[in-house]
């Protein structure tokens, strides 16, 4: 059994505890052990990313308990390009936090690899009530991360954001559980195969279910009506936590895309695609009312806060079309709208440090320092988050279109996404020639609130990836392309988590309706 | 029994969404946890209501309760024990550098008529 598999979830949680116990050292102690820890991460997600990408799934069940009984953690393709996005973002994140003011706030270091945790477990959980369990950690973490500080914003965006998710997490327990009732497991693999099997009275009990973890999932993914509670949360938060929030819509997206294509996948029978319906106009009022709100946002952390949205509105988009060459492209855009957008909570965070009581608010004001950089990083991320060639935003946009070829939409998506494109251009211009550009005389020089020599670096490293996103677009593409087709085809999924050959005589028959 | 349990559920249920929807933050924390009891009760409910079996192997035993549901039950309870105080928590530090127990921390501004006293 490889043993890889669990250093993602393991090594944060121990370094966590680590940290927890010995949270009296000195601050270079615990950047140092982060730091590792999250360099650790790294190479593991590296190390799982060359095993997964030949296309074999790999599979650890823990406890040595073989899969419909025990828990497992099943790793592929997606799995893996998740895994190493998380793994990217975190060291850059951790280099901006650790130049000053993770010493001023308590528990930074555990709490964010509580979040890593979190994140990773639920990439690589093998049924859905680890997703569940998963789900739980980051978020608990994401609140204590969100509150830092204490001011009143973030109170009131925290207890916003911990009652909705509550709430969520409920109908995410009445979903899992229906689907239990119905099915009698709750490893993913093992529903795909009893969905499939699922007796015609049970149809419609199994169908609101599945409709029922859409809902949820479009809570973490915030999805138009349910996102309300992001904008605040995102843009009242400490940028480098805002930055690793980029991963946490994520995760939802991540959840929509596994039981999209496995539960109610192309093996589901009369519940193929329960979901493709509903996805579509969802995703493009989503990516729609994201582009307009950012147009008209009245802070740069408000204007990336409604990017996060658009930018889940078009990755799920390219979901709802289906088919490999837009699940394809779905994945280029999330690695592309992750890096890129927690490239634009940083920058706005300098920018706003430097202009005084105004802060980021889009309104003219003093002339910050090193406004050539800053202005360069802002310029770069901008036009890439909203496609400008030869950017990753227009390779990602651009292959989403190509991929709505011969499907219905066509019209539809092409005019939604070119156009949110022109507002989220004329969005980031208009932003930064009033900050940058509009100017009043600077302030009198501070050094306290001049951008370090480590938050250069975090900025260049996040400008890197998005550029190596460019250069190396041939296999990356080639990577997704193959992502997509191992989602659209689960059968080898499903036979490597359950190992077929090992179970003849394991499992009895299913008897649908309970132990009476 | 399965009527009275799911009569049960529903009505616990609607308490909570009332309370939830009530917008303090003291009827929030009640309202959620009364959502999550009837959560926990209707998962020990789908695997199926079997009085006065048990859900370990035993010799003797004429038939089983299904044990998963209860084990979910279990680790769904410590989650949202833990929720629920950290949302309590957060509650009390929001009355107190707030002075409202408002969840939007300030006091609506009345309408006229009795919806702008809730």
């Amino acid at each position: 059994m490889n043993h890889l598999l669990v250093a993602p979830i393991v090594l944060p949680m121990f370094t966590a505890a680590l940290l927890l116990v010995l949270h009296r050292a000195p601050a270079i102690f615990a950047r140092s052990v982060s730091a590792t820890a999250t360099l650790g991460l790294l190479s593991a997600s590296i190390g799982i990313l060359a095993q997964v990408e030949s296309g074999t799934q790999l599979v650890y069940q823990v406890g040595n308990w073989p899969a419909p009984f025990g828990i497992v953690l099943v790793a592929d393709r997606l799995s893996a390009l998740l895994l190493l996005l998380t793994g990217l973002l975190a060291p850059a994140v951790l280099l901006y936090a650790a130049q000053g003011w993770d010493a001023r706030v308590r528990y930074f270091h555990p709490l964010f690899l509580f979040q890593l945790m979190g994140l990773n477990g639920a990439f690589l959980a093998g049924d859905l009530f680890n997703l569940f369990v998963f789900f739980e950690i980051l978020l608990i973490a994401s609140y204590c991360l969100a509150l830092q500080g204490l001011l009143q914003e973030r109170l009131r965006a925290t207890l916003h954001y911990a009652a909705i998710n509550i709430a969520a997490s409920s109908l995410f327990l009445i979903a899992v559980s229906l689907l239990y009732g119905i099915t009698g497991t709750l490893n993913m693999a093992h529903l795909a195969e009893r969905v499939a099997q699922v007796r015609t009275e049970d149809v419609a009990l199994v169908r609101a279910a599945g409709l029922l973890l859409l809902g949820v999932f479009s809570v973490k993914a915030a999805l138009f009506p349910l996102y309300f509670w992001l904008p605040a949360l995102y843009s009242n938060a400490p940028a480098p936590v805002a930055a690793l929030f980029s991963m946490m819509t994520k995760v939802g997206v991540y959840a929509i895309i596994r039981i999209t294509t496995l539960i109610y996948g192309a093996e589901a029978g009369v519940l193929m695609e329960l979901t493709s319906p509903w996805l579509l106009p969802i995703a493009l009022i989503t990516l729609a009312l994201g582009a307009l709100s950012a147009f008209s946002a009245g802070r740069l952390a408000t204007m990336t806060a409604y990017l996060t949205i658009a930018s889940v509105g078009t990755i799920l988009t390219a979901v709802a079309i289906g088919g490999a060459a837009a699940f394809s492209a779905g994945l280029y855009y999330l690695a592309h709208s992750t890096i890129v957008i927690a490239l634009l909570f940083l920058v706005g965070d300098l920018i706003g440090r430097g202009r005084g009581d105004i802060h980021d608010q889009i309104h003219p004001g003093p002339q910050i320092r090193r406004a050539a950089g800053l202005g360069l990083a802002f310029l770069f991320a901008g036009a890439t988050v909203a496609g400008v060639p030869p950017l990753s935003g227009f390779l990602g946009k651009i292959m989403l279109l190509h991929s709505t070829e011969g499907s219905l939409a066509v019209v539809l998506v092409w005019t939604v996404i070119l156009a949110t494109s022109l507002l989220m251009l004329a969005g980031c211009a208009r932003a930064g020639s009033i900050v940058l550009w509009n100017v009043t005389d600077p302030l009198p020089s501070d050094p306290a609130h001049a951008p370090r020599a480590g938050e250069w670096v975090a900025l260049a490293a996040l400008g890197a990836y998005s550029l190596l996103l460019v250069l190396f677009a041939a296999p990356i593409t080639r990577y997704t392309d193959e992502t997509a087709a191992q989602l659209l085809s689960p059968s080898s999924y499903i036979a490597t988590v359950l190992g077929d050959e090992e179970r003849e005589g394991l499992v009895r028959p299913h008897r649908a309706g309970g132990s009476r | 029994m399965e009527l009275m349990v799911a009569i049960g559920l529903g009505v616990v249920t609607a308490c909570g969404l009332y309370l939830v929807l009530r917008g303090r933050t003291f009827p929030l924390v009640l309202g959620l946890s009364l959502i999550s009891y009837a959560v926990n009760l209707f998962i020990l409910a789908m695997g199926r209501l079997v009085p006065g079996a048990s859900p370990i192997i035993r010799q003797e035993a004429a038939g089983y309760a299904d044990p998963i549901p209860q084990a979910l039950v279990l680790t769904a309870i410590v989650i949202s024990f833990g929720m629920t105080g950290f949302l309590l928590a957060l509650a009390v530090r929001m009355r107190h550098q707030t002075g409202s127990d408002h969840v939007d921390g300030v006091e609506p501004k009345p309408v006229g008529g009795p919806a702008g006293q809730s």
